[in-house]
């Protein structure tokens, strides 16, 4: 009996040596080829850099919102909003951020408003809207912008993420990507 | 035709296409056949077995490797329970973590031991990188440990038989399936945008100005063996919906098909061992049809969405949205809930709590049979416990003396089988009324275990027990689960319904193999035939799902007609 405690003990730390160091350490020199060195593929502009896959916090008006959050974008708190579907607390938030949305965007009737735009992501950091999620947002980016909303339809078509080979998945704008280039566009417009 | 629904298929084809030659392979591995990759692990074993001081032609009898198992087991504990109550002081902790209290930290080493991989904490601020490869050290040996004991039983299933070593068994499946594959795995998530870094946070500044913290690690190895040992524990709080974990659909197809490969293989990896492909293909039908019993009614209620929202007047073109993550859908995160719960996988894409309530009853009762497939080998244990009692049913009912594979099943198999098949519901179901009854006399004092109010509140501590002794890990994550009850509750719950699920089968196989041979007969019951399939279906509706109906209608039922 002796003997298998013996062995238990240096079996595991054989294991340890294995999978806690030679595995990891085999796949972070690996990861030195990965994007962005294995630490995250990152969207570079000027001097500053963001990353591509965390979703940010797009309240102000002249950027494509992002989804409600329940980690407010905390990219070091991920979480979810983990309301039930009957939850009354959940579906007044809900009908709260129609309203909000409705006063941001006179004009929008409320079967427009895809749903993931008033319900919180998984996440917290989801980085991703549907076409529709931009499009509703067009006329009152284009009016505060003053940017012709053809343009604006334009963009949202060219950033437009295809499902995986046309056939897996669902279509997806990045809000990031989709901001930036609104930005440049914005640049272009006034010169 | 939707591309929702396509890639959901895509991932079902290609998840099977990859675990029927699967299976052969780990078929070989656990009956210690030769197989092409000897002349690559060869050298790795055997370097391990001299670190070790494992004599290889050491046979140890079931009751020795019952021992073994315990033993090896008992010592993680202790050490995993070191790590995480020291991880301030100990090297790799960039960002500053606390070491967790002794409840979490028994908790936490309880979950990752057992495979469960319930997680009480949230990664991104409740461990160092050290902790982190710890458990991820647990993920691979604990998932090993199911496999090397599920091939125990196996060979011992065949006639005089010897039964191996287990320490020999849980170095080969570890070297020989769980690293290659999850090394493989990890290099296609690391190159779909999984960080492998051992740099703590980074600080950045969102386009709109907020300053921002973003949570890094070394996550890719660790994914990769979360996802294929069926552990499921997340690197980070939100698990596989946090983008940095599953960046995008491709990732998210492989880490899916990750979940069910082996759990499936294993199936066929006993028709190999057995030399009984027909029993394989009856054992992965029965699955099967409970596996889609469960999958297509959610698939279609998460695109349907939730009627409550569409009260409020917005299109949900998607179907339910809150809680999931646009690059899935609500398809693929109904996909992976039941893959998640049908296995005890326990891992998430989209936040469970969130489901519409029907699908989360579905995701209820995966956990609840827990033998669709279930854990890297456990999965096959439990099973195997529904294939003892369909024999013994039917044997009475046909009138002849119940036999599986020519050994005569008597009443000390079926005293076992009937222990090990109502432990389950006894410790859901009494953990829950203990609970229920806390929070019903005080709910002032215990107002933040639950985020919801209601039914719904109610299938959260159901929902938290069931895959607690389900070795399962997800959760209703709204549930306040980080207090002595929740914690010291489950870790007790997850130790006993881990360890009796593995002895209990270990024991009847054993019992079995010391028994004289039948020969087959004409009077011989059949146990590759539809019709015993139909049989254990049956036995495993009866005994699972009737046990807790009144569970299922007090939450997640009710709940149901309070929104349709």
């Amino acid at each position: 009996m002796k003997q298998y405690l013996l062995s238990a003990i240096r079996l595991t730390s054989a294991f340890a040596l294995l999978f806690m160091c030679l595995y990891p350490l085999c796949l972070w020199g690996i990861a030195q080829m990965a994007p962005n060195h294995g630490k995250g593929a990152i969207l570079k502009q000027g001097d500053r850099y963001f990353y591509e896959n965390i979703g940010q916090a797009f309240t102000e008006d002249r950027y494509f919102y992002s989804r409600p959050s329940a980690a407010n974008y905390n990219a070091a708190g991920s979480a979810g909003s983990n309301k039930g579907p009957s939850n009354p607390e959940f579906l007044a938030t809900v009908a709260a951020r129609i309203d909000s949305f409705l006063v941001h965007n006179p004009g929008v009737q409320k079967s427009d408003i895809p749903s993931e735009l008033v319900c919180a992501s998984g996440s917290g950091l989801d980085p991703h809207i549907s076409v529709q999620g931009a499009r509703v947002q067009v006329p009152r980016i284009a009016k505060l912008r003053q940017l012709d909303a053809r343009d604006l339809n334009l963009l949202i078509e060219q950033r437009t993420e295809k499902a995986l080979l046309g056939l897996c998945g669902t279509e997806r704008i990045n809000v990031l990507k989709l901001n930036l280039a609104l930005d440049s566009l914005s640049a272009n417009h006034q010169q | 035709m939707n591309t929702e629904i396509t890639g959901v298929a895509a991932m079902y084809v290609l998840l099977l296409l990859c675990a029927i030659p699967l299976g052969r392979y780990i078929g070989k591995v656990l009956d210690e056949q030769s197989t092409w990759a000897d002349r690559l692990f060869g050298p790795l074993d055997r370097a391990l077995y001299r670190l070790a001081g494992i004599d290889v032609r050491q046979e140890m009898s079931w009751k020795m490797h019952l021992y073994a198992l315990l033993l090896i087991n008992g010592l993680w504990f202790l050490l995993c329970m070191f790590v995480l109550t020291n991880m301030d002081w100990l090297p790799l902790n960039p960002d500053g973590n606390a070491s967790m209290s002794g409840d979490l930290a028994f908790n936490t080493a309880v979950s990752f031991v057992t495979n469960t991989n319930l997680q009480h904490y949230s990664g991104e601020s409740g461990l160092s990188y050290l902790g982190q490869l710890t458990l991820m050290l647990w993920q691979f040996i604990s998932a090993g440990t199911g496999m090397a004991i599920a091939g125990v039983v196996f060979r011992a299933m065949l006639p005089r038989r010897s039964l191996g070593n287990f320490f020999v068994h849980l170095v080969r499946v570890c070297t020989r399936i769980l690293l290659p594959i999850a090394f493989l795995g990890a290099l296609l998530l690391l190159f779909s945008g999984v960080p492998m870094t051992f740099e703590g946070k980074d600080n950045i500044t969102s386009l709109q100005g907020d300053a921002v913290q973003v949570s890094r690690g070394p996550a890719a190895g660790f994914v990769a063996i979360k996802q294929l040992g069926t552990n499921g524990g997340g690197f980070f709080g939100v698990n596989s919906a946090h983008p940095l974990e599953n960046p995008d659909y491709l990732s998210n197809m492989l880490e899916s098909i990750f979940i069910l490969l082996i759990p499936i293989a294993m199936v066929f990896a006993m028709g190999h061992i057995l030399r009984r492909r027909k029993l394989a293909w009856m054992i992965f039908g029965v699955m099967t049809l409970g596996f889609m019993l469960l999958l297509l009614p959610t698939i279609n209620m998460e695109m349907q969405g939730n009627p409550a929202i569409s009260q409020l007047g917005v299109a949900q073109a998607m179907g339910n949205m809150e809680g999931k993550e646009m690059r899935f859908g609500p398809a693929a995160s109904a996909y992976w809930a039941i893959n998640t719960t049908c296995t005890s996988n326990g891992s998430v894409n989209a936040m469970h709590d969130s489901l519409l309530p029907l699908s989360g009853m579905n995701a209820l009762i995966g956990m609840m049979m827990n033998s669709f497939f279930g854990g890297v080998g456990v999965g096959f244990l439990n099973f195997y416990i529904f294939i003892i009692l369909a024999v013994f049913i039917s044997g009475l009912m046909v009138g002849r003396t119940p036999e599986f594979l020519g050994k005569k099943v008597e009443a000390r198999e079926m005293k076992i089988a009937m222990i090990v098949a109502l432990l389950h519901p006894f410790l859901i179901l009494v953990g829950l009324a203990i609970s229920s009854h806390l929070y019903a006399s005080d709910p002032e004092t215990h107002a933040g275990w639950l985020s919801n109010p209601g039914y719904h509140g109610f299938s959260q501590m159901l929902y938290e027990f069931t895959s607690a002794s389900a070795n399962n890990g997800s959760g209703f994550e709204g549930l306040g689960d980080n207090t002595p009850f929740w914690n010291i509750a489950c870790g007790i719950i997850m130790l006993l319904a881990r360890y009796l699920p593995i002895i209990g089968p270990v024991a009847i196989a054993g019992s079995l193999a010391a028994k004289k041979h039948i020969p087959e007969s004409a009077g011989t019951l059949q146990t590759d035939t539809a019709t015993f399939g139909t049989m254990i279906f049956a036995v495993i509706l009866i005994v699972a799902a009737l046990s807790f109906f009144p569970a299922l209608a007090l939450g997640p039922i009710a709940e149901h007609f309070l929104i349709f």
